[in-house]
């Protein structure tokens, strides 16, 4: 069977006028539990790649330079 | 994208004691066998990061289960956790952790972790559970991860991080021979030897599907898949009432702890729709649980954390304390919601079910030295069959595997596997990176984990656990034969799957070889209601035989502590009763 791809809404959001990915900060993607964090190709920001979060704040919490911010997941808003 | 993309590898390493699981058992373990023997080589393998990983990674608000001289003795304890967990207890493990864990606070204490003290500078211990005083609260229980890893790296424990066991390698006597693991971000291979192994893999916590429908809204960390569980059964070992469900009251949708034991002590209580009380005592047990279920279908749900009664002072108090650790988006969510603490209550659910001995008592087993039934195999935390541990459990008893095991370390030597061993298994592990097409594992595991709530939750009913093995054998097939995986997060995913099924299969097994009713509703079986103690007093062992999934009865060790007969059912007097 083909497979598609659908749309999610991510919890998890880089400022990335905060974000210092590009100068190889990997803090954020080093720390999540569930390595859903990735540094982007096109922009070298950190972003949430994977829709696979348990919000629990290691990402945001130390983050160096306050550029994550951890939001409650749709479904269980 | 680089970092996913598969690597073609297969590199082996060898260490004395191998350590899988980096959460809160692991970490002590390593560091307790390093300290032993300090010449030795210890790995500390972790599927995420050892800083940020397992239930502890925001850190923990309080001690849950402390045994503290003047506040409880280790007999008190030892007789409390065994009426509560309905009596099947050896208690010579829970004796020895109630023994044990004061002088872990003390070394947890000297690691820089803080424990409330009173006026006086003794402790401020708290009652939740029904008879004794064990609650210790830790007023910077958010550094918990941190003082931790300073102390893994000051022993120099070797860390490897983003390493996914996924099966054990023994030598053709038996004996432990070391592990199989796959980077998750890779793809490539790592077999390590050792002369011991400690699993300290977490709960199984993905095995039912939250209600909100979000699979990793999970009460338990998410990446707790039941790893362990699965690895501890492959490869032989005992698991021990793993039909002791764990179920636990929530925050409805968000799915953590309301929490009692931190608002309790300070007046907060469970109510119901009424704001009337309902439980004697807000202690998760399974038969308190069972309550909680009864009020929710009762008409008079749903189910509240009551607060606004009590002064703002406290209830900042509280706040603060929810807000900041274990699990911080509480405070986020809440304000999601409009939900003000000292207006309104704290409407609660039930969680999904899974496995974990931390709160009730479904693990691999293990005796007082944390020994598994495999030589050199260990475990310890949530995953091991020592009940209701909690976190200082998984220290203590994490300390108890690590000594234990660099001595069998150092009187042996590196047992030897069959190289077709690694062959197989990474011939399994790779299978979805090598089909063309197919079904990926988020589909295997939404279906596996929804059968899992249709057939499985309590109530047990035969007739719907037969229906659903049939249901799970058919989503097994599609997993074995069909699921795919593109890159090696999607193989994490995949092997995830593996161990989520293996725990559903288990989960199943085991709740239909037990013919009776017990510890309230994690093990409620509608067609056997009753507690039956003539023929079911006793443990339940799972294991594989000959490549099949079997269970036997296996005797509770004589008491070390007697309970008096009138002591026995204190557990299953929770309704709060209608007074004249």
């Amino acid at each position: 069977m083909p497979l598609a791809s659908y749309q999610t809404s991510v919890p998890v959001v880089v400022d990335d006028a905060k974000c210092i990915a590009d100068k190889g900060c990997t803090v954020c993607v080093d720390v999540c539990p569930l390595d859903v964090l990735r540094i982007s190709d096109m922009t070298n920001k950190a972003y949430m790649a994977y829709d696979e979060c348990w919000y629990c704040m290691p990402c945001e919490a130390d983050c160096p330079t306050g550029a994550v911010t951890v939001n409650i997941p749709y479904l269980l808003r | 994208m680089a970092l996913d993309q598969i690597v073609d590898g297969l590199s082996e390493v060898s260490c004395d004691v191998l350590v899988i699981g980096g959460g809160t058992a692991g970490p002590m373990a390593a560091l307790k066998a390093k300290l032993k023997n300090p010449k030795a080589n210890v790995v500390l393998l972790e599927k995420a990061n050892v800083k940020r990983s397992g239930a502890i990674s925001m850190g923990m608000d309080g001690l849950n289960n402390a045994v503290i001289p003047g506040y409880a003795t280790p007999e008190q304890y030892t007789k409390e956790i065994t009426i509560a967990n309905d009596g099947i207890v050896d208690q010579k493990a829970v004796y020895k952790y109630a023994q044990n864990c004061y002088k872990i606070i003390e070394e947890l204490d000297s690691f820089g972790i803080r424990f409330l003290k009173n006026e006086n500078g003794d402790y401020a211990v708290k009652k939740v559970h029904h008879i004794g005083t064990y609650v210790l609260p830790m007023p910077n229980g958010e550094t918990v991860k941190r003082a931790l890893y300073r102390q893994l790296r000051r022993a120099r424990i070797l860390i490897s991080n983003r390493y996914m066991a996924t099966r054990l390698l023994k030598s053709a006597d038996g004996r432990i021979a070391g592990a199989v693991s796959v980077n998750t971000r890779t793809a490539e291979m790592l077999v390590i030897k050792a002369k011991a192994v400690i699993l300290c893999m977490g709960a199984a916590g993905r095995l039912g599907l939250p209600t909100s429908g979000y699979m990793f809204g999970t009460y338990e960390n998410a990446a707790n898949s039941g790893d362990g569980y699965a690895m501890a059964y492959h490869a032989g070992a005992a698991l021990a009432n793993l039909e002791c469900f764990q179920i636990n009251p929530l925050i409805k949708d968000y799915n953590g702890p309301a929490c009692a034991y931190v608002a309790g002590p300070f007046g907060a209580y469970t109510a119901n729709n009424e704001g009337s009380r309902f439980i004697e005592c807000d202690y998760w047990s399974g038969q308190m649980m069972l309550e909680f279920y009864n009020e929710l279908l009762s008409g008079k749900g749903p189910v509240f954390l009551q607060l606004k009664h009590l002064h703002p002072d406290t209830i900042s108090e509280i706040e603060s304390t929810l807000h900041k650790v274990e699990r911080p988006t509480r405070g986020l969510f809440q304000q999601g919601r409009g939900v003000d603490y000292r207006s309104e209550s704290i409407e609660m659910h039930i969680s999904e079910i899974g496995f974990c001995s931390g709160h009730s008592a479904s693990g691999v087993f293990v005796d007082d030295n944390a020994r598994t039934t495999v030589p050199g195999l260990y475990a310890a935390g949530d995953m091991a069959s020592v009940p209701h541990n909690y976190m200082l459990g998984a220290f203590t008893n994490g300390s108890v595997a690590g000594i234990d095991a660099m001595e069998f370390a150092d009187s042996h030597d590196f047992a030897e596997f069959d190289a077709a061993d690694v062959v197989m298994e990474r011939d399994r592990v790779m299978a979805p990176t090598k089909r063309e097409d197919g079904i990926p594992p988020n589909q295997i595991e939404y279906k596996t984990r929804r059968l899992v709530n249709d057939y499985l939750q309590p109530p047990k009913v035969t007739r719907k656990y037969e229906l659903g093995m049939r249901r799970l054998a058919e989503a097994r097939e599609d997993m074995q034969e069909r699921m795919i995986a593109r890159n090696a997060h999607e193989l994490l995913r995949a092997l995830e799957v593996q161990s989520i099924m293996d725990c559903a299969d288990m989960a199943a097994h085991a709740s239909l070889y037990r013919e009776e009713s017990r510890w309230g509703l994690y093990h409620w079986r509608t067609d056997f209601p009753e507690k039956d103690n003539e023929n079911w007093f006793c443990h339940t062992l799972l294991s594989k035989r000959d490549g099949k999934m079997t269970s036997e009865k296996r005797a509770v060790e004589p008491y070390v502590v007697p309970i008096a007969d009138d002591e026995k059912d204190l557990y299953d007097k929770q309704r709060i009763r209608a007074s004249a």
